[in-house]
Formats: structure tokens, sequence, C-alpha cells
């Protein structure tokens, strides 16, 4: 067990963790935040993305010791209930899901590329979304409550 | 006035209805698969008692409270849990305005129910419900007296509050919350993982030597399973276990090779409207058309692997399961672990979407097992990613010989044999047998029980195997085989992905050979007028499309129409598609989606399933099929077994067909069914090229292509 700091959606925090565990085990196990899902264990399919300084990381593939000191966001930080993130608010409006597992992922994915891309097209969206599995079928939905989103950021 | 099956089985209101200070719970046996059933049940409650939604709970799928409703499948919880609710919804009301009556000094017709108020205009004087019950609950039984509200009375049902019903579980799945089964905490839970070999029908070998580690071993006959306070620990464990046992497997339980091996059966049945039965089943006459139709093994693939969490405690197990039918789980496990029924409770909760049997069942015994070895601790099982994918009940493979004469541009005759296994192995309380993998495994094992040929209209193989054309003469075979070395059980349609992809394919080429339009040869064939309806609107919406060109791609549009098990939604599909010149790609542009689904209680949720529905299908359709070898599944994840990605999914119109004065029908699955034929028919109206066999891809169009050569 090693002492490493992380800073979590703006919040440091300091554990005492093998950093061989993966990032996406400290985080649910550790930490205590439920968003970001373990849905593979090999970078497939998305479920567990959180951003580390504004890249896009595979939590259950990236090892505590790769992150220690850095900056990561997952869903939590993005909005909370009271107060959600356009992305959040219109997942929620257009009923953008349908078992909803693969959103915490999804929704990391998109505030980046609304950072980078505000006005993305509905082709730049699903390029974005490209390393992320639905098994639902609600991608077209998905989709939809990115570009209005962006529309009313 | 009938009172409705489900609240007949459980006729008590308070069951059903509960009140607590100014808010209302709404219990349901159904559970929550994603398909937004809670937001559905509290849509109906609240149109009914004139509540707002957003001061309703659901509670779903706990075997110790609520109604007993069985399984959440078959697309039927509207028609039954919604219909329950309905009733013992409108039976509450009438019992709050009779005892509102006296102390509002009003006839109760004369009262107005709104908001949680009972109010008389007359003398503007108010009763809240709560203050009507005095914390009481409305604990009698429904008489079937009371009408529901008529469906008009309102523009749309739920509430005024949002245009659409906003869906109650969305806010919180994506802040953070507590959504899913792996976020449950308990005080000192522990995690556990079992070890398995390639295949369920592997063996570990006895002589294994299972060194200690950090975690505790559970050793059972062939159930091997590890448990540790902390998850890296547990994972650890496994792994180390998985590279010390050497598995076995007795070469009567290798993979059979291909799908041909489908035919060898003789437990075979005549299906008459759609119910098979034991009549002599006629030879097929010398026919004008000919063809096989092919579906691989699909998986439900859910995009979290099962889990489970188990507690043995005071001689009583309790267990936290995704599983679809938490009452059969309960008597299940009671059985498989020699428990009485009322030792075991199973409480709901959810998981990702799992489309049917996957692999929540065996999680739930996994849990149980290991929970029984720590009595008092929490157990979070979970399965990894291919324990998901080598594991779980597959979808069976499902050959398909259809024949046919035509004369005059009509289907004078029509013959369907259909060769597949069973899609009924899910857990339940047999006897002498169990469908749960840690049963077969361990010590005391229970065998696997022989599949049995289903006899329910509709109920499985030949699930819409009977065309809903007017045919002058049919025959319809279903062969069962009984082999269970590929172990397989029910996903979202059953055999009705197959037989309508044969059906819609057959009527397609039909058409064509007879060169009539294939929308005007289906109307030729039908009478019912909510069929004929559908697929005039479809081909109206697909005339005004206009599809996209691109250099070096073939445009095609294909049809296909199908009501649901011949009594559920009535569907039409229009898919526009690509076929790319060289690499023979396929590149679905466009769907058009016209259903009717009687009384509609939610319509953003039924378009989110009959899309939904309709993309998974394009996935089972153009991408996937589990490959094997003869030790057993060689798709362990999803590098292996590919889905449909986002830059693959095409833009849909989805309308509906509204008919408030008809029941509600199931839609879940109405889509899966008419998607591979209409993109198989939309391949063919590209290329020329009539593909019989899923997935729909670039091997399959070159094998038909050197097959059939002619139409080009």
């Amino acid at each position: 067990m090693t002492q490493l700091e992380l800073i979590i959606n703006q919040t440091s925090v300091t554990l005492d963790v093998d950093p061989a565990t993966s990032l996406l085990d400290v985080l649910r196990n550790e930490v205590g935040l439920a968003s970001p899902r373990f849905g593979c264990g090999k970078e497939q399919c998305g479920a567990c993305c959180v951003k580390i300084d504004n890249k896009l990381v595979y939590a259950c593939t990236h090892s505590m010791a790769e992150a220690a000191g850095q900056s990561i966001t997952t869903v939590e930080g993005l909005g909370t209930p009271e107060n959600p993130h356009p992305l959040q608010q219109a997942v929620m409006d257009l009923n953008a899901g349908q078992c909803g597992f693969c959103l915490s992922g999804i929704l990391v994915t998109a505030s980046k590329l609304l950072d980078e891309n505000p006005a993305p097209s509905r082709s730049d969206v699903m390029t974005a979304l490209d390393d992320h599995l639905c098994r639902c079928g609600a991608h077209n939905r998905i989709i939809d409550a990115i570009l209005r989103a962006a529309d009313k950021r | 006035m009938s009172i409705p099956f489900s609240l007949q089985r459980n006729p008590r209101l308070s069951t059903w209805i509960r009140f607590e200070g100014d808010r209302l719970i709404v219990y349901t046996g159904k559970v929550e698969l994603g398909q937004g059933i809670k937001t559905a049940v509290a849509s109906i409650a609240a149109f009914e008692l004139n509540f707002p939604i957003s001061r309703i709970d659901v509670v779903s799928g706990n075997t110790e409270s609520g109604p007993e409703e069985g399984i959440t499948a078959g697309s039927m919880s509207i028609e039954t849990t919604g219909a329950a609710i309905r009733q013992a919804s409108a039976e509450v009301r009438a019992h709050l305005l009779d005892r509102a009556a006296d102390r509002l000094e009003a006839d109760p017709s004369a009262l107005v129910v709104k908001d949680g108020l009972i109010h008389n205009p007359g003398t503007n004087n108010s009763l809240s419900f709560d203050e009507i019950l005095s914390g009481g609950q409305i604990d009698v039984e429904a008489t079937g007296n009371p009408k529901p509200r008529p469906s008009d009375a309102s523009d749309t049902l739920g509430t005024s509050e949002t245009p659409r019903t906003a869906r109650i579980d969305l806010p919180y799945k994506v802040t953070g919350g507590k959504a899913f089964i792996q976020d449950l905490q308990f005080p000192h839970m522990k995690h556990g993982r079992v070890v398995r070999g390639p295949s369920i029908n592997h063996y570990p070998d006895q002589t294994s030597d299972l060194k200690e580690s950090l975690a505790n071993i559970v050793r059972d006959g062939n159930f091997i399973g590890v448990i540790a306070d902390r998850e890296d620990a547990v994972r650890a464990a496994r792994q180390h276990l998985n590279d010390t046992i050497s598995w076995q497997l007795d070469a009567s339980h290798e993979t059979p090779n291909g799908s041909d091996w489908l035919r060898d059966t003789d437990t075979r049945l005549l299906v008459v409207d759609g119910t098979p039965g034991d009549e002599p089943i006629p030879d097929v006459p010398a026919c004008n058309f000919s063809a096989t139709y092919r579906k691989p093994w699909h998986m439900h693939g859910s995009l979290s692997p099962s889990a489970a969490i188990a507690i043995w405690q005071d001689d009583h197990l309790t267990v936290y399961s995704h599983a679809q039918g938490p009452s059969l789980l309960r008597d299940a496990l009671a059985n498989a672990l020699s428990l009485n029924g009322n030792q075991v409770t199973v409480i709901h909760t959810e998981n990702a979407g799992c489309y049917g049997h996957n692999g929540a069942d065996d999680a739930a015994m996994d849990a149980a097992k290991l929970a029984l070895h720590v009595p008092g601790s929490h157990i979070l099982l979970k399965w990894e990613r291919e324990d998901e994918h080598r594991y779980e009940p597959y979808s069976p493979g499902t050959l398909i010989d259809v024949a046919a004469n035509i004369e005059n541009g009509r289907v004078r005759y029509w013959s369907a044999d259909i060769y597949s296994q069973t899609h009924s192995g899910r857990p339940f309380g047999m006897q002498g047998a169990s469908n749960l993998v840690a049963a077969w495994e361990q010590e005391e094992a229970i065998p696997r029980p022989i599949p049995q040929p289903g006899r329910g209209n509709h109920s499985g193989i030949h699930r819409n195997a009977d065309p809903l054309y007017q045919f002058e003469d049919r025959r319809i075979v279903k062969h069962l085989n009984r082999d269970q070395r590929i172990r397989t059980s029910s996903t979202r349609g059953l055999g009705a992905f197959a037989n309508v992809f044969a059906i819609e394919s057959a009527i397609d080429e039909l058409a064509r050979l007879d060169e009539i339009d294939p929308v005007t040869f289906r109307l030729a064939h039908l009478e019912d007028p909510r069929a004929v309806a559908v697929l005039q609107r479809c081909r109206a919406l697909a005339s005004d499309y206009a599809p996209r060109h691109q250099d070096g791609h073939h445009p095609g549009r294909g049809f296909a129409f199908a009501q649901y098990k011949n009594r559920q939604t009535y569907a039409a599909l229009c898919v526009f598609l690509d076929v790319d010149d060289e690499t023979l790609e396929v590149s679905l542009e466009h769907a058009i989606i016209v259903a009717d689904a009687g009384r509609v209680v939610d319509p953003d949720g039924l378009r989110n399933q009959l899309e939904g529905g309709f993309i998974q299908s394009a996935s089972w359709s153009l991408k996937e099929s589990v490959s094997f070898n003869r030790y057993g599944t060689t798709s362990v994840d999803w590098d292996s077994y590919p889905i449909l990605r986002f830059s693959e999914i095409p833009t849909v119109n989805v309308q509906l067909i509204e008919d408030p004065t008809s029941p509600s029908l199931g839609a879940g699955e109405a889509l899966h069914g008419p998607t591979p034929a209409a993109i198989a028919n939309a391949i063919a109206d590209a290329t020329g090229i009539r593909v019989r066999e899923v997935p729909l891809n670039t091997d399959s169009i070159r094998r038909a292509g050197l097959v059939d050569h002619t139409a080009r």
C-alpha cells in the first residue's frame, strides 16, 4: 500500500492503495463514486471513461500509479441533480437512454467534445462516441441530446 | 367489467397502491430492465388518480411485498401489470371519492380529484388523500366495478408537467446516483468471483491443487468460487486459479460444428393458428418456390456483466438480483440449495439491460453459494466480461425451410419447417432438475432438464411462424433439437426474429418473382385493416423520403411487416441502405417505422422501445454471430463479438397510429422480426443478390452472390 493523491472533481483526496490497482476500482470502491462503470475491463465498451486533465482515459485499465497526482473528472463532477450540466439536462429532457448503463462514459466523452467543439455536427458526435457501446439502441436519442446541449450552452 | 388477470391473482388494492404522507407508492411485480416500466406504471396511476407523477414512487420485483407477477418478458408488462394498475387505481379513486363524499357533503360524482386532493366545487372545500385515509390504506379487494377513466379524458396520459413523460430513473442515472446493483453497499460487504472453464461443459481436474491465496476458496464439487474483502484481491485470486486449474471436457460435450446438426431431431409438431399440436404432419407437395433461411446464435450481450448480492443470516437467504423473474428465481434457488421457499427472499435490483435470460440468475446462484459459506456477510458477486460472453444462454441458431406455390400473384400454399433449439431455459422451481449452472456443478448436482417443445400459442420456436397473410393452405412444422451442448434460452422476440426474417424475405422474393411491388403484394394478402394501415402509411412515408446518393454505392430500399405474436403491436418497417460496389459493405441510412400499439400509455417510451428494438435487431442482423470451436465459444469480448456502433446508426422516423379505444399492446419486441427482413430486402433491391443468412454482411452477400448471380 502506498499513499497516493488524486484530484477528483476538483477535490484533493489522499488514498492508501496498491499502485497497481485500477483507477476504476479506486474511484468506485475507495472514493465511493458510482458513475464510472465496469463494462469489459478491456477498453472495448467505454462505460468506465473518465477525463484526466482533459484527456479521455479508460479507468478500468488505467493504474493508480499512472493516475497519481492528476486531476480527474467524472460524471459527478459535471453537475448534480439540482444543478445539472447541460448534457445531463439534455439527456433527461429527451429521455435519451433506456437502461442508462452506458451513459456515464458517454457523458464524459461528450463533455470533452463540447469543450473542444462547441457546435458539433451530427457526424462529429457519432465519430466522438464511436468507442462507446450502447446495447439498448438509444443511440439516436443520445446523439440528439448532445446536439441539444451544444445548442443550449 | 372484467378484472385484469394480474389483479385477479393479486386482488387486494393495497398490494398495488399505498399512501405514505403526500406520496403514492405503486407496486408492480414486473421489473425495470431499462424499458421504462417504472415510468410507465407511474404514469398510468398518475393518470387514473390525476396525481402528480413527481410524488409517485414505484417498488418493483420484491418477493416480500407487492403483487406476484412472474416474469418480465414477452412485451407483456403494459398488458398485464399496466392493465392491473389501471384498474386498481380506478378502484382506489372510487373508494377515495366514497370516503370523501360525506365529509365534503356531496355526491361522489360531483367531486373532482386533482393533485392528491378531492375537491367539492360547490363549497370550494377540499380534502387530501392523506386526510381522507388518516394514515390508513385501502385494504379491500378489487371488484371490477369502477371503470378506468376513458382514454380521451386528457390529451396525454400521465400529467401535463412535461410534454413527454420524463423517465423517473434518468435523473439519478446521469448524475452519479446509486442506480445499479454494483452500486449497492453494505457494511463489511465482501467481494466474490467464480472460476469456470472455457465453457459450462468443462469441469476442473479433481487433482488441481488450489493453492492458498489472499482469498477464501469455496469448492463444492465442480463449483469453484473465491471470496475476499477487497475487489483487487478477489480478482487476483480468480486469475491465480484460472492459471492453476486444468479444465476437462468429455468428447460427448464438445461443441457441434456448424448448424446443420439442428436438423437431426425427431421432435416435431404441426403448428396450427400459432399453436403446436400432435396432428399428423402432411408432406410438402411440389412447389414453385423453395428457400432456406438461417440465423446464427446470438448473445444478449448485456453491457454490464451479471452480478448479485447475497447474504445468509438467521437461516434466511436474501438475494439482490437483476433476474427477470424474482419469484421464479426464489423457487429455483430454494430447490437448488435445498432450502424452503420461505427461507429465500429475492429483491430485484437493476443492472444494465438484459434483453432476455442472460447470466443474472446464474450470478444470483453463484452469490448464494458463496454467501452460505460466510454467514452474516453480504457477498457482492460479479461476473467478468468473458464470463457473460461464455456462459450466458444464447439465442438459438435456426434453420427455416420455406416452400410456396404462387399462382397469378397469389400465394396458394405455404410451408415452413423450422429447426432450432429451446427458447425456454429459464430457472424456476422445477423438481429434480435445475437451469442454474452452479446447480449442475455442485457436489449434490442437480441435472439439467431435457428441453420440452413449448405448446403455447406463439410461445417459442414457433413465435410468429404463422404468417398473418391470407394464404389458402399452409403447413408449419416446428422441429425442436434438444441438444444443449450450446446452451440456449430466451432472447427478445424468441422465434420471431428468425421466423419473420424468413416470412418477410420469402414474401419479397415471391413478389419480385412475379414482378409485383412487394408492398402491393403484401396488401393483397392482408385482411386486417390495422395491418393494412401501418403498411400503407409506411409506404407513403417511404415514397416521400429522398435517399442520399453516393458514387460507388448501390442504394436499396426494403420493407417488412409483422404483428408481434399475431396479437400484439402491428409494425411496418422500411429500411434505406447502400451497399459499397467494391467491398459489399452495407451502410444503413434511414429507417421508417409505423406502429399501431393500441392505446398508448407513454408515446415517447413507446417510440424509444420501437426504435431501440430496431437498432438492436439491426445489430443482430448485420454484425452478430457467436463463433465456436469444439471447446466452446470463441466470442469472449466485444472485439470477438462486434455490435453496431454509433458511427453506423441510421436516422429513424417512428410514427404511431394510435387507437385509444383498443387495449394497449406490448411493443418491446415488435421490430426485432421485421428488421433482418427489411435489411435483406433492401440489399436485394440494391444488388440483386438475395441473402438468406444472418448476419447480412460482406461475407454472406459474397457467398449468396456466387450462388445466385442471375438477377444482377
